[in-house]
């Protein structure tokens, strides 16, 4: 079946089984392997993206749902220059292993565009994404600045 | 069960006991490595260490990236002792060649087993010892990142030698051309002077590579340093907030296929049939490839094959171990203990026999297998082809995994090419002797001869097929003089390998019997972050407690106390202590724990602050550390470091429990093997003290303190003592109701 899918704004049309999981649409067709494989079960985060601006977990969309939206990648998040959240993870030197660290730029992309202004509260309410290294204490560091709470 | 502490000292023990100096490279070695890893316009100009024309020095670490900064704090080491100027300075992996075997990691590995300090070898060896030590980790493929190695022993013995030694050449040749004498030089951010002359580095480096490398350059004052010691950012992080950082499982090899595998779930057991027709006709699959243990299916696109794989009905030879539980094991595991034999490690005084001698406490600890589960679930990609096998994976150590795969592909080493990528963690689980992700990808790239496949682990695949941190069960018993001091500590616990250096205490205790029982299990075990200090913390700093409220003395104190012989770890413990606020007032409901426990030769201390409320909910606060690691590096790398073994190790308190049933491992992904997300994570301080110490590990020692740290404020909070983790499970609110019976007795 072809779909066409829009992805950091380019059109793709593919011929994929629909109910292909969009995480393996983007890394194996598409070759956007920014985009990380973490467990499958949309438990862990690795795999967000935005969809609509929203991020969703691409592990367990099918990419059929997604046709003719607008998906941006992290590939794509920081295609004209480094953005705001970009910039603070290296500030606060957030990655470790940093095998997380693109589903959480882009979980946390998503939600200050929202809540320009989380609390602590907030932000671990809206990211839920596993970081094994133990980044959190950084992430919660740089969020509070980029929330102007630091 | 094989140890990572086996993998290298089994490597090295041949070499003898001696040693100091880093043996550099005779320059012929130079002309290899510039074809092997040096740009146009650079060379090599000792070990490890190239200069570019513009001025540009890169060092080539012989570690792996797994996210602990090693390649940034090593390269600061170079850097230090090369007078250069940070700005120009690069950090590079080095490639999984011979030539670029850790000799340093073999030579560290002796001298702090035997702890011979550096410059105690006669001159006359030291050009001999050291050059064995190359030829050593030459032969056994030694390049392995784990340990808390990289900055103690390959930066101490290694990247200070050759920065130093480099420093010297750009000294000798910038003398040359002035025709003056080398001692009327001096360096300064990558400029040779003299008087009001300069010639920057990248000028010099051709000349400077003619010069023969000293193996006992002469090392800057550690006063002297301005790099080491600095917070700079690390080399890795950029590429790692916008997708371009290469894992292994990013690799792309043109006309790549993917394999998804399902492995026998039963541990040993083996396949004995499986009807691929259906599988076979499915779009995209290539083939069904029969292992050993394991059934693989090659297709197109790893979705394809991860559905194709599910859709088969292996039929599973029997192992004999169909009938394993945890409550098996664990029952074996307490008999073992209670009738021996247990190997005797330490006995000092009248050992056990002072137990008679005063008021007794006993106590005994547990703690349950748990998987690694870093967050890139193993994989590797093999090419076979013409005889020749080339690999891509992600592990800690590049040039073992080589000789891994030139093993299982039964070829001679030289027709394996091995390809080291990032790993999207480690923790343990990709150094030698735990590769069962490069048997599978060596043994169906060898069924897809002439094509590449990535075989990548399902989540599930991962958790199921790890090798575990084991099980483990610990039995104290202590004795008590009248002002409430321990006499007498005995300990005898659990092992699957020789007894663990990491259950000797700390404490200044007169008689001492400390001793091992071996336990064998079906369950594959290996290191996990940390290692035996991982429990041994747990078990040692939870008893230490005990004997504190069995005194009703103040639990900080009471080890203050009983380091009275080691300023080291009393300075550590006090650090900890005062930052915490320890024994001011808090809420109700709220208490503080506190541990010290020293490890890879980092000394840690953490306060935790809990809560128990009345249902019983626990939540941790606040953790606050403080590190002797010695020397720092990157004081802003260790701290990240620290509070990342929190987190893991707090994963660990709450949540962690791998279970076996029928066999098998009975988790399967995050859902029912939780992981610790923000919502969880405390308010992490780590403060961090320099010493006179030798240079400590960074990536482990964070972790064994945080458990019983968290564990005794538990006690404090609520009057529950944790003997067996995880906390999950246990019902804090009985024992608030129903203190537990008094541990003390006699």
């Amino acid at each position: 079946m072809a779909i066409d899918l829009k992805v950091n704004g380019q059109v793709h049309t593919l011929d994929v089984e629909p109910d292909t999981p969009l995480l393996w649409v983007l890394r194996d067709e598409l070759g956007l392997t920014g985009t990380k494989f973490g467990c499958g079960v949309a438990a862990c985060g690795a795999c967000t993206v935005h969809l609509d601006g929203e991020a969703v977990r691409s592990c367990v969309t099918p990419v059929s749902t997604v046709a003719g939206k607008e998906i941006v990648t992290i590939e794509g998040l920081g295609a004209g220059g480094l953005t705001d959240v970009q910039k603070a993870w290296i500030t606060h030197q957030v990655p470790q292993c940093g095998y997380c660290q693109s589903g959480m730029v882009m979980a946390v992309a998503a939600l200050l565009k929202t809540n320009p202004h989380p609390s602590d509260a907030d932000l671990q309410a809206a990211v839920t994404n596993i970081c094994r290294c133990g980044s959190y204490p950084r992430i919660r560091a740089a969020v509070r600045e980029l929330a102007g709470k630091a | 069960m094989t140890t990572r502490r086996m993998v290298l000292l089994g490597g090295v023990a041949a070499g003898g006991a001696l040693i100091v100096g880093y043996a550099l490279w005779p320059s012929h070695r130079r002309e290899r490595e510039n074809a092997l890893a040096a740009g146009p316009d650079e060379r090599f100009v000792s070990n490890w260490i190239k200069i570019a024309n513009d001025g540009i020095v890169t060092v080539i670490v012989p570690h792996c990236d797994m996210g602990t900064g090693n390649i940034t704090a090593l390269t600061q080491m170079a850097a230090e002792e090369l007078d250069a100027d940070w700005s120009q300075m690069r950090g590079e992996q080095a490639p999984p060649d011979p030539l670029f075997a850790n000799g340093a990691l073999a030579e560290g590995f002796i001298l702090s087993g035997q702890n011979i300090g550096y410059g105690q070898v006669p001159a006359f060896l030291r050009g001999l010892v050291g050059n064995s030590f190359r030829t050593i980790a030459e032969y056994k493929n030694l390049q392995i990142t784990g340990g808390s190695s990289a900055v103690r022993f390959t930066g101490v013995y290694g990247m200070r030698v050759t920065g130093a030694a480099v420093r010297e050449m750009l000294v000798m040749a910038a003398s040359a051309r002035w025709n003056v004498s080398p001692d009327a030089c001096r360096t300064e951010k990558g400029r040779v002077f003299h008087g009001g002359k300069s010639f920057g580095y990248g000028e010099l480096a051709a000349e400077a590579a003619a010069y023969t490398p000293s193996d006992n350059p002469v090392l800057k004052s550690p006063d002297k340093y301005t790099i080491v010691g600095r917070p700079v950012p690390r080399f890795d992080v950029p590429a790692k907030v916008n997708g371009t950082a290469q894992y292994g499982i990013d690799v792309r090899v043109p006309g790549m296929l993917y394999a998804a595998l399902r492995i026998a779930p039963v541990f040993g057991a083996k396949l004995a049939s499986v009807d691929s027709v259906a599988a076979e006709k499915m779009r995209g699959v290539s083939k069904v490839v029969k292992l050993d243990d394991a059934v693989v299916v090659v297709a197109d696109r790893f979705w394809r094959a991860k559905n194709a794989v599910e859709s088969l009905a292996p039929v599973w030879r029997k192992s004999g171990n169909e009938d394993e539980t945890s409550a098996r094991i664990t029952a074996k595991r307490d008999a073992l203990l209670k009738s021996g034999p247990v190997k005797s490690d330490v006995k000092t005084g009248a050992g056990a026999d002072a137990l008679a001698k005063g008021k007794l406490v006993e106590a005994q600890y547990s703690v349950p297998y748990l998987a690694h589960a870093q967050m890139e679930p193993v994989n590797a990609t093999a090419l076979f082809k013409d005889g020749t096998l080339e690999v891509w994976s992600g592990t800690q150590d590049g040039l073992g995994a080589r000789a891994y795969c030139a093993e299982v592909a039964k070829l001679p080493l030289e027709k394996v090419t091995f390809h080291q990528l990032q790993m999207g963690g480690g923790f343990g689980r990709r150094l030698p002797g735990y590769f069962n992700f490069l048997r599978y990808a060596a043994q169906t790239a060898m069924a897809m001869p002439g094509l590449p496949v990535k075989l990548l682990f399902t989540r599930e695949e991962d958790m199921q097929h790890d090798y575990y941190r084991p099980n483990v069960i610990s039995c104290f018993r202590a004795a008590l003089d009248g002002k409430g001091a321990p006499l007498a500590w005995v300990n005898d616990y659990t092992t699957e390998d020789d007894p663990n250096p990491e259950a000797h205490i700390v404490y200044d205790i007169p008689n001492q019997a400390i001793g091992a029982a071996k336990l064998t299990t079906s369950i594959p075990t290996g290191p996990w972050r940390s290692v035996e200090a991982s429990w041994h913390g747990f078990f040692i700093e939870s008893f230490v407690d005990e004997l504190a409220h069995a005194d009703g003395a103040d639990p900080y104190a009471y080890r203050r106390t009983l380091l009275a012989q080691r300023p080291r770890h009393r300075a550590v413990l006090e650090l900890a202590a005062q930052q915490a606020g320890w024994g001011t007032a808090l809420p109700k409901g709220r208490a503080r724990g506190i541990a010290l426990f020293e490890s890879f030769q980092t000394i840690v201390a953490e306060v935790a602050e809990v809560e128990v409320d009345d249902k019983g909910a626990l939540t941790v606060h606040r953790v606050t550390a403080a590190v002797d690691a010695g020397t720092t590096v990157n004081p802003d790398g260790l701290r990240a470091q620290v509070e990342g073994g929190i987190i893991f190790g707090l994963g660990a308190v709450l949540n962690g429990a791998i279970s076996i049933d029928k066999g098998r491992v009975m988790q399967a992904n995050f859902p029912d093997y939780e992981m610790v997300k923000l919502a969880d994570c405390p308010q992490i301080e780590v403060h961090l003290s320099n010493s006179d110490g030798p240079y400590g590990g960074g990536g482990e020692p964070g972790v064994p303190p945080l458990a019983p740290a968290i564990t005794n404020a538990i006690f404090a909070a609520t009057g529950a003592r944790i003997r067996d983790l995880p906390v999950r499970g246990q019902d804090l609110v009985a024992a608030i109701t129903h203190p537990p019976q008094k541990q003390t007795s006699g």
